[in-house]
């Protein structure tokens, strides 16, 4: 490379170079450096891959313990349901203590519990059946009372169309699920991980590099040298950006190609608000970094407002609606809320500018406040 | 063998003033922890309670009327409109205005009245298929309740078969139940286990560790002297979190609190095994960081935390097998809300106790071979 020349160069160029020569550097120092590359290209496909397959929230195949008391063909019915449906492994239990027990070592999820006198009251019309559900992982056991309840409505539609005097249910539910009708829970959670990836290469892995290099005092260092603040950060995060982008890509193939997740929005837009989504998550590392000055209290900080308030309260797993409004408030403030909305929309419902204009202009207004405040704070410690 | 443990002691006391002088530190070892319990505790729940959802009711009758006051009076729904046909649907679920559309057909009472079918339609919002799966569960809820009314006030029969629901440890299913225990483990082995590879790794990013190996300890002591002052962090971190679990989200503590901390003493040593292992293969305070995020990541999201274990492929649950986490969560679940006692938990002590003996092995062998 040759040296600058100084006195020809217009200012232009002159910033140009350098900040070429400082990207160059930074370029050249991730390369080099294992565990940036750790995090930047094996740590989104590793996470894509482990996620992907491993996050679900479809229940299939749960165990139950059938305790059957009643010999009567009605019952042996009623139970033949059970052991056929897809959403259960049913056991047949001899007694109550027995599935109790299996209950309590965890062995099963539920129990279901046909009494001696079951036929004798389904010939009144008015025959219970006992339910028990393991309630520790709260949101399977309501799951696992949808099925039994939905299966047990089945088999009265059945009872009914085989003629039997059997009222079935007076009114009829017909759900429909807009956007993901086979209900497969990877359509969200797949878009979803692409808010931690992106947070993740974008927050935590700068605000570390950027603390590692005020720890050392090269920051400092780099202020003597004719280079200005904000050529610094351009040419420091750019690497990060291009980086993030990378993720991004490998994200979006994983979820077209190996998940299946349709998308259905243009791809475009896709790129445009993650890139939004990314220069938001650099501010916040770049602040971070400035504001601590230390590895570990910067990293410790981006886990708790940049990765954690990602995962948990941006909607990618739990409603946010349904928050307590303290909460709910605090989640308007963190930038994942509206980079989750986005991409729940591009990849499932498709282009619908009035969710997409809206969610994307508060992130380019946090992305320039951020970047702003982060290059005011750089400035500050100048002097 | 007294010289050695007065050795340890004066390391594991350097240590702890090496973690608790810095203010900063201090506050971010335990306030971080309780903010997120507390944040968590309320934000992560799939327990629904303010869905907005739409209404298109074309039969305008007393039974449509009555159904639709039963969704608006469980305190889960919130009416934010009422459309006049199928068109409008789009523009509210679109927009996320509404996360559902209920739909009453126009001879509902008439089908109600003459014994046949009667339909409900509900058009739900599946950007977030739980949520809505959730919901719709709900829905179901209020018209089966509806419909025992509509059955006794009409003077028919029920439907033949009840079932009669009850719920085991967590009566009202409530997700806070499992979660904010279940954070016990997940925070407490998040900082533990970074404390713990970060406290080697600086010590030999300033130069220290090699003075560290001129002194007259031996590698296994100043393991234990690393290891004891983190684990004693991740103690006090877990009481706090169990402490906010009971006192302020009232969760009541069904177990013995000495098993309960017989095993986090197992799930520390793995964590702490973990870090140990971790710093002694990073050769500076960012790729120890680095690396136990790398470690700690799939760690938290395959733990049971969040979704459960029994829903991945089978091979992902054989590779959960070396996850102390989720040992630990099932751990904390069994004996905080089951009250399992120690013999109960065998089958997920011994892994623990297996990843804690090779993880502290690997590392002592680790520190040998690259103190010179």
């Amino acid at each position: 490379m040759i040296a600058s020349s100084g006195t020809a160069q217009s200012p232009l160029a002159g910033k140009l170079h350098r900040i070429r020569a400082l990207m160059r550097k930074e370029s050249l120092q991730v390369v080099r450096d294992p565990s940036s590359i750790a995090i930047g290209i094996v740590m989104p496909v590793l996470l894509i891959l482990l996620f992907g397959y491993g996050l679900s929230l479809d229940v299939k195949n749960v165990p139950i313990a059938v305790v059957l008391e009643d010999p009567s063909p009605d019952a042996r019915d009623f139970v033949a349901g059970f052991q056929l449906s897809p959403y259960f492994a049913a056991q047949l239990t001899p007694s109550m203590p027995q599935a109790q027990a299996m209950m309590v070592a965890r062995k099963v999820d539920g129990i279901l519990r046909i009494r001696s006198d079951f036929s004798r009251n389904l010939a009144l019309g008015d025959a219970p059946v006992q339910l028990l559900v393991h309630g520790t992982d709260a949101n399977t056991a309501r799951i696992i009372q949808g099925y039994v309840q939905g299966a047990l409505g089945q088999w009265a539609a059945r009872r009914a169309a085989a003629g039997e005097p059997t009222a079935s249910d007076p009114v009829v539910v017909r759900d429909r699920l807009w956007f993901n009708e086979a209900n497969d829970s990877h359509y969200f959670l797949v878009p979803g991980l692409i808010v931690l990836i992106i947070t993740l290469i974008g927050a935590f892995l700068t605000a570390l590099v950027m603390a590692r290099e005020w720890e050392r005092g090269t920051f400092e260092a780099m202020f003597v040298t004719p280079v200005r603040v904000g050529e610094i950060l351009l040419g420091k995060t750019t690497p990060y950006f291009v980086l993030g982008v990378i993720g991004l890509f490998l994200c979006i193939l994983s979820a077209k190609f190996l998940f299946e997740v349709p998308l259905r929005g243009s791809i475009v837009v896709l790129t445009g608000v993650s890139m939004l989504y990314l220069l938001v998550t650099l501010g916040m590392g770049l602040l971070i970094s400035a504001l601590t000055k230390s590895q570990f209290i910067a990293s410790q900080i981006a886990l708790l407002v940049t990765f954690l308030p990602a995962m948990m309260l941006s909607g990618f797993l739990f409603d946010l609606r349904s928050m307590p409004a303290a909460i709910r408030l605090l989640t308007y403030v963190l930038p994942a809320r509206y980079y989750v909305a986005l991409l729940q929309t591009l990849f499932l419902a498709g282009d619908i500018w009035s969710v997409i204009v809206p969610n994307a202009a508060v992130l380019a207004a946090m992305a320039t406040g951020l970047l702003l405040a982060a290059r005011a704070a750089t400035q500050k410690k100048l002097a | 063998m007294l010289e050695a443990l007065l050795r340890i002691l004066a390391l594991v006391r350097k240590e702890l003033l090496a973690i608790l002088k810095d203010p900063r530190t201090r506050i971010s070892l335990f306030v971080p922890p309780v903010m997120q319990c507390f944040i968590f505790g309320y934000a992560a729940t799939y327990d629904l309670n303010n869905v907005p959802y739409a209404v298109i009711d074309q039969d305008h009758s007393a039974a449509s009327r009555d159904l639709l006051a039963r969704l608006d009076g469980s305190g889960v729904f919130v009416r934010v409109a009422d459309l006049r046909g199928a068109a409008d649907i789009g523009d509210y679920i679109n927009n996320q205005r509404a996360l559902l559309v209920v739909q009453i057909a126009q001879d509902f009472e008439r089908q109600l009245s003459s014994g046949l079918p009667a339909d409900v339609q509900v058009i739900a919002d599946g950007r977030n298929s739980n949520t809505a799966g959730t919901a719709i569960g709900y829905v179901g809820a209020a018209v089966a309740a509806f419909e025992a009314q509509w059955q006794s006030d009409h003077g028919e029969s029920g439907p033949p078969v009840q079932l009669v629901m009850r719920a085991w440890y967590n009566p009202n299913l409530e997700t806070r139940w499992n979660m904010v225990p279940a954070l016990i483990g997940t925070l407490t082995m998040l900082q533990t286990l970074m404390l713990t590879a970060m406290s080697v790794a600086r010590e030999r990013e300033e130069g220290t560790f090699d003075q560290l190996l001129v002194t007259p300890f031996r590698p296994a002591e100043i393991m234990i002297g690393k290891a004891l002052p983190s684990m004693a962090v991740g103690i006090t971190q877990a009481t706090t979190i169990l402490l906010v679990a009971q006192l302020w989200f009232r969760i009541p503590f069904v177990g013995s609190f000495v098993t309960l901390y017989t095993a986090l003493a197992f799930f520390l040593l793995a964590a702490v095994g973990i870090g140990l292992l971790v710093s002694s293969v990073a050769s500076n305070m960012q790729q120890a960081m680095l690396f136990s995020f790398v470690i700690l990541m799939p760690f938290t999201l395959l733990s049971g935390l969040t979704t459960p274990i029994e829903n991945m492929p089978v091979a992902l649950q054989y590779a959960a097998a070396i996850n102390p986490l989720r040992y630990a969560i099932e751990i904390i679940h069994r004996v905080y809300l089951e009250g399992a006692g120690l013999s109960q938990l065998v089958p997920d002590l011994w892994p623990l106790a297996i990843i804690a003996v090779v993880t502290l092995s690997a590392a002592a062998w680790m520190f040998r071979n690259r103190l010179t």
